[in-house]
């Protein structure tokens, strides 16, 4: 029964072409991130022989040029797509897994325990995403762990909130009531019974996360919060930045950096939209 | 949205009940807001004493100041107090709307609530016109995007919303500042008015040019930014609004398609964007961090940034509790506004 949900799940996806889209564009910088870094020419860590070689524009050695240290800007890039993508996937694991735990005790409990935790998440929500991991990644020091946990800590609150939704009407199902009366206890229901239901309004909502926490890690990164050994698209936004690029024409140091950005967080926000379409019963109709 | 409704004007219900019912609902949202605000200030306490490193540390790393100065600082400053001690410091001079002075110095003096007060003049020029642009960009697209749904106008307008919310606002900030700064050398790149451009030298007129002159950019980036995100909701709200049965009916009865979008299908599409909009005018008084660092624009979002290198934790502590109050502010005028608006709610 559940494996034809799953395929009934994966045929409407290749029906739907904006989560193709978004799909296909994940799917190719993942292969990017594993793979890439083999065929590089240079090192990332490579710095040029000379000063001749810092600020080339894209040439047929260079393909995307190089840095203000003559290191080669496509090896940066494809390195750098590894740390961005598992800074995005753990932190929204983090955020996913607290967020739908809250969400479902919360809902499924009611009564104080309901509204100590939904106090909490309407406050965590108010607090400015942003400035938040600026102070806590500028205290607690920045190395890629610190990242990853500052990210996940502080984004489960709008999926807690869904969750809880969610679970609010699960829990008025009668084969829920049904379980009760056979004597289930409460951990019972809530991970055997209500968690497969919720799952995929999480799951989609999960993708829409992994967006936001590529846009926060690069907006961290950027403003030089991010880890300096592992250096992501947002670092190379930083050194551009920091050495004035902009105002030197040299526009290859983050265009392309930019234009990845964009493209991840396209395609997880497209295949969001569309899994979010597929998976929530109420937009079904539309 | 399902079951939309607009009740008739001549359902009657009496006006003492739905104002007796209106006020204990705005009752009860007060407790809460109140509440919540209490948690703010809490949590703000802890978060900015719990972190490790604080002004000494840095002091000690950056002045290399000896450990007799150092403990004349946390003196000075009550960090070696206990925290419930400091606590109540805290607590007793919020009351008095002290917020105490600044680690560093800044433009404005060392206070608090002067420094704050100083900056948050921009910011509050630049978002609130950047939000203003993008509420009329973003209800517009979003109308046509929705009413010709799955038209190429739609598609396009989909793709392009979604690519400037997908696009970092400082990546955006770079583009532009290398194209109409770097390359074509029109527009200016940094702060507010060019330096030494002062309103008693060059005269009102003059000065304001200035400043709106470098205010094109960082308007720019941020609206299109915001009115991607705009245009995104109002489509969506759009199409399930079209999907509802009054709409065919409206449109059954015989009445023109721009009657019915005017008056049955945008009035009802408006309410989630109210909503939204009230709460990213809460989010906004954070200023922007990263377009005011680009562009040098001096609000409370380059404040926040230079409070953090500065680990200046009484101004930080400050600028938080600012933004959080005022979120929690817009959230509940929100929720109030929405209260007022919606006939549902309204006569419930």
């Amino acid at each position: 029964m559940r494996q034809v949900r799953v395929n009934d799940f994966f045929r409407q996806v290749r029906e739907n072409k904006s989560a193709m889209v978004g799909v296909c564009i994940i799917i190719f910088f993942l292969l990017v991130a594993i793979f890439g870094p083999m065929f590089l020419h240079f090192d990332v860590s490579q710095t040029g022989a000379n000063i001749r070689d810092t600020w080339l524009a894209p040439c047929r050695q260079h393909l995307l040029g190089t840095d203000h240290l003559g290191r080669d800007l496509l090896a940066f890039l494809v390195t750098g797509a590894r740390s961005s993508l598992a800074v995005a996937f753990f932190a929204t694991l983090i955020s996913m897994i607290i967020g739908t735990a809250i969400g479902i005790i919360s809902g499924y409990s009611g009564g104080w325990v309901d509204n100590l935790l939904m106090r909490i998440t309407d406050f965590v929500l108010c607090i400015p995403w942003l400035p938040l991991c600026m102070v806590l990644a500028s205290f607690m020091g920045t190395s890629i762990i610190n990242i990853i946990l500052v990210i996940g800590l502080t984004g489960w609150a709008g999926s807690a909130r869904l969750v809880r939704a969610q679970t609010l009407s699960v829990k008025e199902m009668t084969y829920v009531e049904r379980t009760v009366s056979l004597g289930a206890r409460n951990w019972h229901i809530m991970f055997r019974h209500i968690l497969p239901n919720v799952f995929p309004i999480v799951f989609a909502n999960t993708v829409l996360d992994a967006a936001g926490a590529i846009s926060t890690e690069t907006t961290l990164s950027f403003l030089g919060l991010g880890d300096p050994t592992n250096p992501s698209w947002g670092m190379i936004l930083y050194y551009a930045e920091a050495n004035n690029a902009v105002s030197r024409g040299a526009w290859w140091y983050f265009l392309p950096a930019g234009i990845c950005v964009i493209l991840v967080v396209l395609g997880f926000t497209l295949m969001g939209y569309a899994f979010d379409e597929i998976l929530n019963p109420k937009l079904k109709e539309r | 949205m399902a079951g939309a409704f607009i009740p008739p004007s001549f359902c009657i219900v009496p006006k003492e009940v739905t104002n007796l019912s209106q006020a204990i609902r705005i009752a009860k949202k007060i407790f809460y807001l109140l509440i919540t605000i209490f948690f703010v200030l809490v949590f703000n306490f802890v978060l900015f004493r719990l972190l490790p490193g604080s002004i000494s540390t840095k002091m000690a790393h950056t002045a290399h100041a000896n450990a007799t100065a150092l403990a004349n600082l946390d003196k000075y400053y009550g960090l070696n107090q206990p925290m419930v001690q400091q606590f109540l410091t805290y607590f007793t001079k919020l009351l008095h709307l002290d917020l105490g002075n600044t680690f560093a110095s800044y433009g404005g003096g060392t206070d608090v609530w002067d420094v704050m007060a100083s900056r948050i003049g921009p910011t509050v020029v630049l978002l609130g016109l950047a939000e203003i642009i993008a509420f009329i960009l973003g209800t517009v697209f979003g109308v046509i995007a929705g009413w010709k749904r799955g038209k190429v106008i739609d598609k396009t307008l989909l793709t392009s919303s979604l690519t400037f919310y997908a696009m970092p606002t400082f990546w955006l900030s770079m583009m532009l500042i290398l194209i109409f700064c770097t390359k074509a050398n029109l527009l200016p790149s940094m702060g507010m008015y060019t330096t030494g451009f002062r309103k008693e030298i060059v005269g009102a007129a003059a000065y304001y040019k200035d400043v709106a002159r470098h205010l094109i950019l960082p308007l720019a980036c941020m609206s299109l930014g915001l009115a991607g995100e705009y245009t995104l909701t109002m489509r969506s709200t759009m199409m399930d609004v079209l999907t509802e049965d009054y709409m065919t009916t409206a449109r059954a009865k015989g009445f023109k398609e721009g009657y019915v979008l005017r008056k049955h299908a945008l009035p009802n599409a408006m309410l989630p964007m109210v909503t939204l909009i009230c709460m990213n005018l809460g989010f906004a008084i954070g200023g922007a961090i990263t377009l005011e660092q680009m562009f040098s624009w001096p609000g409370i979002g380059a404040l926040t940034y230079t409070a953090i290198a500065n680990r200046d934790y009484t101004l930080l502590q400050g600028i938080f509790l600012l933004t959080t109050v005022s979120t929690i502010v817009a959230n509940f005028l929100a929720d109030i506004l929405y209260g007022f608006i919606d006939p549902r709610i309204k006569n419930s």
